[in-house]
């Protein structure tokens, strides 16, 4: 755990010391508090106080946000060779691997807790379901650590950031947008398979307020095969080189 | 520690890297890995420092096996990669921190430790900066401390002095030396000066195999088949000269030099060869005014091994 932890430490520091850390977080919050608040579709046009349109908007820009922040995490310390500085430390390909998805976490965690003000002004503003609000942060979380699982795992396989980027998009697409889609286009066991696969239906389960543990063991299995696929990657130099 | 590498073999697709090689290296030897580039030098210091795994073969460091107990060698070695990579937007002294917790030292170890290795680099001016920002013998100098950070019972070095200026050099070879006095060290190179100033003992590689091994004196002795002569002798005219010595026994060749009645002699005879050449004057009362025996250097050697 140590070993994680300061593997997990100095990635948090690097996210502050590059400025990615805080345009990560001026962003997030300009982004989703301009569409929460400001944009057209607007939380004072439902006539409701709740934050569901902002978990939506959130949903979306992590999206895009999570391959940003993990595409360098690996791609970058294989190129530049310090990965072989670091793997060649007292620690395994696995704590490495757990120590850079644990910032990452962190990292977004911290954004989504200064999002806290927005469900300050909504329960100011009428009687908001409590309850619904923390599942949809937590719904939010799972969702994030999902992506950041395929982030690294797009990240060990290449060593160009930006083709790290993009393969997370497009592996995070399907996911979050093209089976849902493929699900209504298809019937019986397919459909429920690739029904089951998407994103979307598991987090609006959860952001509806409903915290089902087949919900949970979705995102926090995804999230492991992401990692241990990207574990599988690092270990790849032990056969091929 | 000791290390015990046995018919090791790394295979890259269709190129064999290593190609069953078997060395043993004492505690306490300093050892230097010369080759051409591409012999497999470095390959040879990723598997010692368990980067990656070779296709077969064993290798025993400290009695710990690579494949069974990689941790507990990753502790106890310190390995400056190829291409000395870090973390060029960290500070130096937050870098050497973040190794030295990685490393397992105590919380209450590292600042005493940090403060020793940055002296003994000669790191004190630089320290606050960021690594980036630092000169290339700076940023080598960091890669060394960074392998040295944890007091490691071995040293893996890959070409640890390119890139510095001369005086660097002879700085950073110090260094080894000293370090070499208690622990084990492995470094790499294509400067043969460095592995005559440094190491105990040499291994030559070439094309994945071990092509010599041993002492630079003991190489040198083994690559003197013929011994080199210069000799200088005045008084009569070069062909003269040239044809008496061409008929003592046991030169076979001889060049002459550039200046007054110099020739460069290859001689089989040792000792009693130089003996004939002095009679030779002798007899025909010809002045010897230089007779000395060249040394075969260590670059010879090393072409004759690796040009193939």
């Amino acid at each position: 755990m140590s070993n994680i932890w300061i593997i997990a430490k100095r990635e948090l520091q690097t996210f502050f010391d590059s400025l990615i850390g805080y345009i990560l977080l001026v962003a997030f919050l300009g982004i989703t508090g301009f569409l929460t608040w400001i944009l057209g579709t607007d939380i004072f046009l439902i006539g409701q106080a709740t934050l569901e349109p902002f978990f939506q908007w959130a949903y979306w820009t992590l999206f895009f946000f999570i391959p940003a922040l993990t595409m360098r995490m690996i791609a970058e310390e294989r190129k530049a060779g310090t990965l072989e500085s670091l793997l060649t430390r007292a620690v395994s390909d696995w704590q490495v691997i757990v120590g850079k998805y644990l910032a990452c976490l962190l990292l977004i965690a911290l954004a989504l807790a200064f999002t806290l003000p927005f469900y300050l002004v909504v329960s100011w503003l009428g009687p908001v379901d409590h309850g619904a609000v923390w599942c949809g942060y937590l719904g939010l979380l799972l969702l994030s650590s999902a992506y950041i699982s395929i982030g690294l795992f797009a990240s060990s396989l290449t060593n160009n950031q930006i083709v790290a980027f993009l393969l997370a998009l497009l592996i995070g697409l399907f996911f979050q947008l093209l089976f849902d889609i493929m699900a209504g286009s298809s019937t019986g066991g397919i459909a429920a398979l690739i029904h089951y696969l998407s994103f979307t239906a598991h987090f609006e389960s959860i952001s509806r307020g409903v915290v089902d543990s087949r919900d949970v063991i979705f995102f926090v299995s995804f999230t492991l095969l992401g990692l241990i696929l990207a574990e599988m990657q690092l270990l790849k130099r032990n056969i091929v080189g | 520690m000791d290390i015990q590498v046995q018919n090791l073999t790394k295979v890259y697709g269709p190129q064999t890297a290593v190609d069953n090689i078997s060395f043993d290296v004492k505690t306490g030897e300093i050892i230097g890995f010369l080759g051409p580039n591409g012999a497999g030098k470095t390959t040879t210091m990723k598997i010692l420092s368990c980067y990656m795994a070779p296709n077969s073969g064993t290798v025993k460091i400290g009695g710990y096996d690579i494949f069974e107990q990689p941790e507990e060698i990753k502790k106890r070695i310190g390995y400056l990669p190829e291409s000395n990579p870090l973390y060029y937007e960290m500070p130096v002294l937050e870098y050497l921190a973040f190794v030295a917790e990685l490393q397992g030292l105590s919380k209450a170890d590292i600042p005493g430790r940090m403060k020793a290795i940055v002296r003994m680099c000669g790191l004190n001016r630089e320290k606050h900066k960021k690594i980036g920002e630092l000169s290339k013998g700076y940023k080598q100098r960091v890669g060394l401390a960074q392998a040295l950070i944890h007091d490691p019972e071995i040293l893996i070095l890959d070409e640890p002095t390119t890139g510095l200026d001369p005086n660097q050099i002879v700085e950073i070879r110090h260094l080894i030396k000293e370090i070499g006095q208690e622990k084990t060290v492995i470094l790499s190179t294509h400067i043969l000066p460095e592995v005559e100033a440094t190491c105990d003992r040499i291994l030559i590689i070439n094309r994945g195999k071990i092509v010599a091994d041993g002492s630079p004196d003991a190489l040198r002795r083994a690559g003197e088949g013929e011994e080199m002569l210069t000799v200088q002798i005045s008084g009569p005219g070069m062909n003269e000269v040239f044809e008496a010595l061409m008929k003592l026994e046991g030169i076979s060749s001889v060049d002459p030099l550039e200046g007054e009645h110099r020739y460069q002699l290859a001689s089989k005879g040792g000792l009693a060869t130089r003996e004939a050449i002095f009679r030779l004057c002798v007899e025909k009362g010809w002045v010897l005014t230089e007779m000395t025996p060249i040394q075969t250097r260590l670059e010879d050697i090393f072409r004759q091994l690796t040009l193939n």
